[in-house]
């Protein structure tokens, strides 16, 4: 029940405020550890306000690269991730829209079968077969490619399950309709499923682009060279030293740019994502 | 323009269920038939099996010479309104009707001739850029309308295209489509439950039941000659009154006529009553109490119970229940509840049945 009553809203907006508070936080503290220098963030007494040292981090941190150790620059690596993260959206948008088509609209033998093969390897995602899934991937001789750091990662049951039920709501007379009208299996899909789609595949990619942009295991096992690395391996790498201190300034600023494009695809596709989760009109 | 005949059509599913029961019948060059009848008749599978949506098990179709049992939909010349119109959502109307065209390898020019004609016809020139979510009901119903037109098919094909308007809308949209396929003469099947649908449209109405057809014919026959009891009380609203005639009391009344013997159930429409006293010679006459009234304006319906009757008719759909008795009498004035009333009916207004209500007994 909905009422109005100056506690609750008063109460809601704590609790709310809270809530944002413990998010955002950490991000806050990033945001200032990276503008800082080196010695004021290991001093153990960094202050909670900006310091002078933003341009300074941000720009090492994107074209330079770090002062020692295996640092590539943090363009590099955003471009790698953009990249990988991209391959991965799309891949999976079109494996698992081609799929769900074949599994709701065509009888054929075994259909059931092979929906319910696609559902169990929800059950299977990369780090339970990373073992062949590597050995796959090296005698195809693609590690440290892009494909290798894409492919692996294409194939997904959450994206067909998506898809299929989106495709389940579609009328039948939709595709009744478009038999009359001399449409063949091909046509039905590209006029009339692909655009009525478009708000659920928008949903997938923002789903997907971060489900890529986040993976940490898979590239770090394939990519060998600093040149392929992903930005949130990368992040990891810089704070791995030796006898040193780690460049934490560095490390923020660059934990900062790899939320960056995640951010500012949920931020541009936030409307059409939004309907494609819970749009029911057709 | 074309012709379309049933032959012995069957429809049985992959679990053994048998749809269609054996189907004959033939739409003549530019008719409007009707199929009608209950939910789950087979009526909207029948009209699939003519659109090519839907397998033949046995038997032939044929539109226009040409039996079409293995051609798709789209190579039958035909064009169909749906129920909820199937329109494509993300197309515009204009584009909803060229699609077809389009998928044909028309020319853009004679698309747009031919769209435009067809908007101009069903009022819909100001709504071309629209799209259907825009549209109210009646608009929507119209572009299906026009889809189907803008092919000049052999044959319409409608799944009652009726049944999600409003009731008023659903009369004026009855009369435009009547005009519409008297206008382009162009043989036409339709699906509808709505008994008056049926009668209104029809130059051949066709009732169905249980997968089997009841009766064949123009409405009006029908309506006059009920074959069975099922048609009986499914055509015409409110239903025929329908009685056994195993009580004496009516037997006694129709001691005259030849057909008695072999007759089981009488069958008398509301509007072929009169209250009155006096006597009918060969009519029968019954002693009713008034249950309940309805007053429509123009017409009075009467609710009456007779002497409590023991056996029920054969339960069909539409029916009334046993003992009562629906009287229509012209005008607003009527009796009251309660009141005892005695209805009369003329001797050629009895419809007799034989006793398991699957033949018409005389005439």
């Amino acid at each position: 029940m909905v009422e109005h009553r100056p506690w609750n809203d008063i109460i809601a907006y704590a609790i709310l405020t809270l809530g944002v508070f413990i998010v955002a936080f950490p991000v806050y503290l990033a945001l200032i550890a990276s503008t800082h220098d080196a010695a004021t963030v290991v001093g153990g007494n960094m202050p909670l306000t900006p310091g002078g040292h933003a341009l300074d981090n941000y720009y090492r941190a994107v074209f330079v690269g770090g002062s020692r150790a295996i640092r590539e620059p943090v363009g590099q690596m955003l471009l790698n991730s953009f990249i990988s993260a991209t391959g991965i959206a799309l891949g999976k948008i079109f494996i698992s829209i081609l799929s769900a088509y074949a599994v709701v609209y065509f009888r054929f033998p075994f259909r059931k079968t092979a929906f319910w093969i696609i559902f169990v390897t929800l059950m299977l995602p990369v780090e339970v077969r990373i073992y062949p899934t590597y050995k796959v991937i090296a005698d195809l001789h693609m590690l440290d490619t892009y494909a290798g750091l894409i492919m692996p990662l294409i194939a997904s049951a959450t994206g067909t399950l998506l898809f299929r039920q989106f495709f389940m709501t579609i009328p039948e007379e939709l595709l009744e309709a478009s038999r009359i009208d001399g449409a063949g299996p091909f046509r039905f899909f590209w006029d009339t499923l692909l655009p009525l789609s478009v708000t659920t595949i928008a949903a997938l990619f923002v789903i997907q682009f971060i489900y890529g942009w986040n993976q940490y295991l898979w590239p770090l096992l394939i990519t060998t060279q600093d040149s392929m690395q992903t930005i949130v391996t990368g992040i990891k790498k810089m704070l791995y030293t030796t006898d040193e201190l780690a460049e934490w300034q560095l490390a923020m600023a660059t934990a900062i740019l790899a939320m960056l494009p995640p951010v500012a695809v949920v931020v541009f596709m936030q409307r059409l994502f939004v309907r494609g989760l819970v749009e029911t009109e057709k | 323009m074309a012709n379309v005949t049933l032959r012995n059509v069957r429809k049985t599913y992959a679990g053994g269920f048998e749809a269609i029961k054996g189907i004959n019948f033939d739409v003549g060059d530019g008719q409007f038939c009707v199929l009608v009848g209950p939910s789950g008749c087979g009526k909207s599978t029948l009209l699939r099996m003519v659109a090519g949506l839907e397998t033949i098990s046995s038997g032939e179709i044929d539109i226009g010479g040409r039996v079409v049992n293995q051609v798709e939909p789209a190579e039958r010349d035909i064009a169909m309104v749906f129920q909820n119109y199937a329109l494509y959502p993300h197309m515009s109307v204009y584009n909803n009707m060229a699609y077809g065209l389009r998928n044909r390898g028309m020319k853009e020019p004679e698309i747009k001739t031919r769209v435009e004609e067809a908007a101009r016809i069903l009022e819909l020139g100001a709504m071309l850029d629209r799209k259907p979510r825009q549209l109210s009901g009646g608009q929507r119903q119209r572009v299906a309308m026009g889809r189907a037109i803008v092919r000049q098919p052999k044959v319409f094909l409608f799944d009652e295209p009726l049944s999600n308007l409003d009731a008023k809308l659903r009369i004026a949209m009855r009369v435009e489509i009547r005009k519409l396929q008297r206008r382009l003469s162009t043989t036409s099947i339709y699906v509808t439950h709505d008994q008056l649908e049926a009668m209104t449209l029809a130059d051949i109405l066709v009732v169905m039941n249980g997968g089997q057809v009841e009766q064949i014919g123009n409405p009006l026959d029908i309506y006059q000659k009920p074959s069975t009891t099922f048609v009986a009380s499914f055509i015409g609203a409110p239903p025929m009154n329908l009685m056994p005639l195993r009580s004496d009391e009516l037997k006694s009344q129709l001691t005259g006529d030849a057909r008695v013997d072999q007759a089981g159930i009488l069958g008398i429409r509301p509007e072929d009553f009169a209250i009155s006293d006096e006597s009918v010679t060969g009519g029968v006459a019954l002693g009713l109490t008034v249950e309940a009234i309805e007053r429509v304006g123009a017409e009075t319906f009467v609710y009456g119970t007779r002497q409590p009757e023991a056996q029920a008719v054969a339960a069909n759909p539409g029916e009334l229940p046993p003992g009562e008795v629906i009287v229509r009498i012209p005008g607003a004035v009527g009796p009251g509840i309660g009141e005892r009333i005695r209805a009369v009916a003329a001797p050629d207004k009895l419809h007799l049945f034989t006793a398991d209500g699957r033949q018409r007994v005389g005439d």
